[in-house]
């Protein structure tokens, strides 16, 4: 719209006949201040836990010298490597289920209107807003008490996909929203099934949010942390368990390197998945 | 004969999804409420009784919800404080700037948060970096923030200020700054143009955003259990209590997540129905 014009005059907020009081000049300054203060405060964390896991003398705020110890250290900690191959493991089958699952739903969605529906819009959306906590609990306790299944990996995977699956429907809906419904039927009244409608028709056309939906679901997935501590079990460590019960056991360099990892690993995919999400079909 | 094949693409459509989330998520939910409401003893006795509603009430739990409100009441009022001049800031740049000081604030939201609050505890812990650095610097006497309230809030606000800032610069951004140059020409002081034109104006994302914060605060786990420790316990590592470490009460532990909800519904609730209002 009109950006430029706007940025222009909201730069003179000040009327000329009206004298600058002590406020008026203050006020840029002391915001820009405000504004470093918060950089630091977001990013403070992050820069030092990367420098420490590269220092000799991993806690000290004291250079010590640059070190890759603690990378090799953790690549050849054989438990590290079991709980990375579970966290991949859970984030690839529960990524998979939600697409489907959230793809199918939303395709529902933004097609029919159907008696019921807002209630259905509020179930889907619950998994967003309801604390991990509770969600975390409660299918413990329906795991534990009614179908009496063990936990597991089976059952990690079964916790994602469904906060993924709500997260995924959320997304695709937003890519189908701009979507042209005339397309699916003129390629119908030409005689096309509705499977070959959707591969020939809807899915080129919508892919970016498919995928960008998966990438946001295996992301969730690799991090999650509060949900997956309930209903894990035996042999199942995911990484972020690992890192909770490192922690909890006490701090050491090695998990620097580790959380470092985990920090890069999260941030490309999401990059990446908002970049996608940005994609405008051409 | 059209209508039916469409009820049947709907149906097949919604299946796997109803199907997960029915089982997976609410009938676990219901389970819940069938536990609160049962009898307590090795974990659970399956008897009718309401007493687990009545434990909740005791002191020692009291003061934990009332610790968990002022926390995350507090964690909200920062948040707000510091949240609400950073996104008019960010929304007073050029748009190339503006698009990219609003991408850094939102970044870490995306990483791992229990790789950030253990970054927060690399800082605070004694001998860590904010000691060490002191240290360096000549001040002799160690501070040791970690597992108190303070780090607690820290946590809390680095956690949550996204969810602030994210609200604030929507509403704040499509704000038309010449009402402000209006203001003041009809004699408005500074103040009076923001207490006047701005904020209200500005309200939706204020609410917004301190519903978000509050309610993600009060229900947070992951924070107290790891920069709190014991003596800063919140609601969330109650419940956790409650179920996982002895003395164990399913019953008490499924009426606080209970009572967690409907905390936030209220929340929820009296935002939608303030939005509606000045709407």
């Amino acid at each position: 719209m009109n950006e430029r014009s706007l940025s222009t005059t909201t730069r003179a907020t000040v009327p000329i006949h009206r004298r600058a009081t002590l406020w008026d000049r203050l006020l840029e300054p002391v915001l820009g201040v405000n504004a470093c203060f918060i950089y630091v405060f977001l990013y403070m964390p992050i820069v030092v836990l990367i420098a420490f896991s590269f220092s000799a003398s991993p806690f000290s705020a004291v250079w010590g010298g640059f070190s890759i110890d603690w990378y090799i250290q953790l690549f050849q900690d054989s438990e590290i490597a079991r709980a990375l191959r579970n966290t991949l493991i859970v984030a690839s089958f529960s990524m998979l289920f939600a697409t489907i699952i959230g793809t199918m739903t939303a395709l529902a969605l933004s097609k029919f209107q159907f008696r019921g529906r807002n209630a259905f819009e509020t179930t889907l959306n619950l998994p967003i807003v309801i604390p991990d906590i509770v969600q975390g609990i409660s299918l413990l306790m329906f795991l534990v008490l009614v179908v009496h299944l063990a936990l597991g990996l089976p059952t990690i995977i079964i916790a994602h996909t469904v906060f993924n699956i709500s997260y995924v429907a959320v997304i695709v809906r937003a890519r189908l929203h701009g979507f042209d419904r005339r397309l699916e039927e003129a390629a119908m009244d030409l005689g096309a099934t509705e499977w070959q409608t959707f591969w020939k028709i809807t899915f080129p056309l919508i892919w970016p949010g498919i995928l960008s939906g998966a990438l946001l679901a295996f992301t969730l997935s690799l991090d999650e942390f509060v949900v997956t501590f309930f209903v894990t079990g035996p042999g199942a460590t995911t990484l972020p368990i690992q890192v909770y019960s490192m922690v909890k056991r006490g701090v050491t360099p090695e998990i620097n390197a580790l959380a470092t990892l985990m920090l890069v690993a999260s941030i490309l995919l999401v990059t990446l998945s908002i970049l996608l999400q940005r994609r405008r079909s051409s | 004969m059209e209508k039916q094949r469409e009820r049947g693409q709907l149906a097949l459509l919604l299946l796997p999804s109803t199907l997960w989330l029915g089982l997976f998520f609410l009938a676990p939910l219901g389970i819940i409420l069938v536990i609160s409401l049962v009898q307590r003893g090795g974990p659970v006795a399956w008897q009718l009784d309401g007493s687990a509603y009545v434990r909740l009430l005791d002191p020692l739990h009291l003061k934990i919800f009332l610790r968990s409100l002022t926390l995350a009441v507090l964690t909200t009022f920062v948040c707000l404080l510091v949240g609400y001049p950073l996104a008019y800031y960010i929304a007073q740049r050029p748009p190339r700037l503006r698009h990219l000081l609003h991408f850094f604030v939102l970044l870490p939201l995306w990483a791992n948060s229990l790789v950030l609050t253990y970054a927060w505890m690399v800082l605070l812990r004694p001998e860590g970096f904010f000691d060490s650095l002191l240290h360096a610097l000549g001040f002799a006497e160690p501070i040791s923030l970690l597992y108190t309230p303070t780090a607690v809030v820290i946590g809390l606000v680095y956690w949550y200020l996204p969810f602030m800032v994210y609200p604030l610069y929507g509403s704040i951004e499509k704000f038309d700054f010449t009402l402000i140059e209006a203001a003041h020409d009809l004699g408005a002081t500074r103040f009076q143009a923001f207490r006047k034109v701005l904020l209200p104006l500005t309200m939706p994302g204020v609410m917004a955003g301190s519903l978000l914060v509050f309610i993600s605060a009060l229900g947070t786990f992951v924070v107290p259990a790891l920069l709190g420790g014991d003596k800063t316990l919140m609601w969330g590592n109650l419940i956790q209590q409650r179920f996982l470490s002895t003395p164990q009460d399913w019953p008490l532990g499924a009426a606080l997540s209970l009572a967690m909800m409907l905390f936030m519904s209220v929340g929820i609730w009296f935002y939608f129905r303030v939005n509606r209002e000045s709407a």
